[in-house]
């Protein structure tokens, strides 16, 4: 079964229209890179899946977006609950003005966990997925302003992974960072899909190429195309994903 | 082409006389504060000491001391700020984090506008007509603080929005994308990094409600009481209309005249007393949040 799936997806931002009738299946435990020139409505359709968009005033959507199945923005879904099943991670490292700790076990607290040994293990589990155990453990009564940019990140990706969530929102989570602390961050997201379905929203074709299994080339709105990355990459059957890809326009 | 040297000096020419004006005005603001401070200071500081600071006036106000006006005004603040800080600071989070844009949002923020610049004689007018007469409280504490407090309302929920919206929405996107409601985003995440400024609020509103003379005048200020209030049931007297008295219904005016000048600076003491320690708390406050 499909893990996410979006059936003739329109989004409306008041009167102008956003995405226009947006078709995707994608599978669990892949990453999906969504490309395309700015404003093309990549971020928008990442932002539907754990509907961060209701959050901003007239709006509108029609169609279906499904996870596992169930249509999310059906009546009577818990938007709360859906986002601690889609995780997100944002484009500027976000990290909240608390310690290192109370980060990570942020999430962990308004979804209801009081027990301390459990916030515990979550905490230390999500951060070591994170690959950032090491450079932390000392100091996680610290606050998280005194990590560095790439650090940052990583531990706003660990906080996203502490509530346990089954797929991953990541709106070009590098673009702040240094090209290190980017490997990094590639690297983990390649690691963290055998647990996650990870969709990215990225600006450099690179790392699309780096760690995606299929990339989506949005321009104006609509969907080009959608195929492995290889093939996108290599061999696109439309010519203005070529000429994208190769860096004739966008 | 003109004269690139020529036209260097010209442009620069211009620019120090722009500044040059922005300099005078900005340091005559400060020497006109310094003067309004110096000329108090000479004027009142002759009877400063500690018995004009504790003891009741006495001989028609001419002599003896200013504390139950001290103390009136003390509750006063107090009373006001117990009034206005929460109900102002719960209306500015339900504006700024709960309502959506839209007409609601523009009458409701116009209203409060509109509150801000009500001239201070009708909120007294209106306080006594309501809370005194009205409601039965009398003119007392209670109803000069609740008649302070509507006044120091807009105050408190402007800084209040302002400080809101410094809050980055990063910080409130992380939390929600986290499955948190808007609640406990708005209390776990929003208030704690909007806290330090909200202080500022309080502060500012500390200063204008001390200094109102206005809205205590028919609501709870006495003209004479030599004894302390017991009860927020009980008259007061307070620091500016005891300022106003001295100053032009006195039995002696011309023998009270020091004692005036003494009032008025007590009277800028405490607000300035009211600012460091605020400016203090949000210090003390801003670092906290860093940590926690």
């Amino acid at each position: 079964m499909n893990k996410i799936e979006s059936k003739d997806v329109n989004f409306f931002y008041g009167a102008s229209q956003a995405l226009k009738n947006i078709n995707i299946a994608i599978k669990p435990n892949t990453v999906t890179a969504l490309i395309g020139p700015s404003g093309c409505g990549k971020s928008t359709y990442l932002r539907l899946f754990n509907r961060m968009n209701d959050l901003i005033d007239n709006t509108k959507i029609n169609g279906q977006v499904l996870i596992d199945g169930d249509d999310i923005y059906a009546k009577g879904v818990n938007v709360d609950s859906l986002r601690k099943k889609v995780g997100m991670v944002f484009q500027k490292p976000n990290p909240f003005p608390k310690t290192i700790f109370e980060n990570v076990a942020y999430g962990l607290r308004v979804n209801g966990i009081s027990d301390k040994k459990l916030i515990e293990e979550r905490v230390e589990t999500s951060i070591k997925q994170v690959v950032l155990w090491d450079e932390v453990k000392d100091k996680l009564k610290k606050s998280a302003f005194e990590l560095s940019g790439g650090q940052q990140q990583r531990l706003c990706i660990a906080r996203a992974l502490a509530i346990q969530p089954s797929i991953l929102l990541m709106d070009e989570p590098t673009s702040a960072l240094d090209p290190i602390s980017t490997a990094k961050v590639e690297e983990l997201i390649y690691e963290l899909k055998t647990k996650y379905t990870i969709v990215i929203v990225t600006h450099n074709m690179q790392q699309a190429g780096r760690v995606s299994d299929t990339t989506a080339f949005f321009y104006m709105g609509e969907l080009i195309e959608h195929d492995n990355t290889k093939t996108i990459f290599t061999n696109p059957k439309i010519e203005r994903t070529q000429n994208y890809i190769t860096g004739r326009f966008g | 082409m003109p004269d690139e040297n020529k036209l260097a000096k010209s442009k620069k020419r211009k620019q120090a006389v722009a500044f040059g004006i922005f300099r005078i005005l900005t340091y005559s603001i400060v020497a006109i504060l310094f003067i309004i401070l110096s000329f108090i200071i000479y004027k009142g500081i002759s009877v400063i000491n500690w018995n004009f600071i504790t003891q009741m006036p006495t001989e028609g106000m001419t002599k003896g001391g200013i504390f139950p006006a001290i103390v009136g005004t003390l509750c006063l603040v107090a009373g006001s700020m117990i009034f206005a800080f929460p109900v102002g600071v719960l209306a500015a989070i339900y504006m700024n984090e709960y309502v959506k844009d839209g007409i609601i949002k523009k009458i409701i923020k116009q209203m409060t506008n509109n509150l801000a610049g009500i001239p201070s004689i009708v909120f007294g007018l209106f306080g006594m007509s309501l809370f005194v007469n009205k409601l039965h409280f009398g003119d007392s504490i209670l109803a000069g603080s609740l008649t302070l407090g509507l006044l120091a309302l807009p105050v408190v929920i402007r800084t209040t929005e302002e400080s809101l919206k410094a809050v980055d929405n990063t910080f409130r996107h992380a939390s929600l994308g986290l499955g948190a409601t808007k609640w406990e985003t708005t209390r776990r995440v929003v208030l704690p990094i909007a806290f330090p400024n909200i202080i500022t609020g309080l502060i500012l509103s500390i200063g204008r409600v001390s200094g109102e003379t206005a809205p205590i005048l028919f609501t709870v200020a006495a003209y004479f009481l030599p004894k302390l209030p017991t009860s927020i049931f009980d008259q007061a007297m307070a620091l500016p209309y005891h300022l106003y008295v001295l100053s032009t219904s006195g039995t002696d005016i011309e023998a009270t005249r020091p004692i005036a000048y003494g009032t008025a600076l007590v009277l800028i003491i405490i607000v300035l007393i009211a600012n460091l320690l605020a400016n203090g708390l949000r210090k003390y406050f801003g670092k906290k949040v860093k940590m926690n």
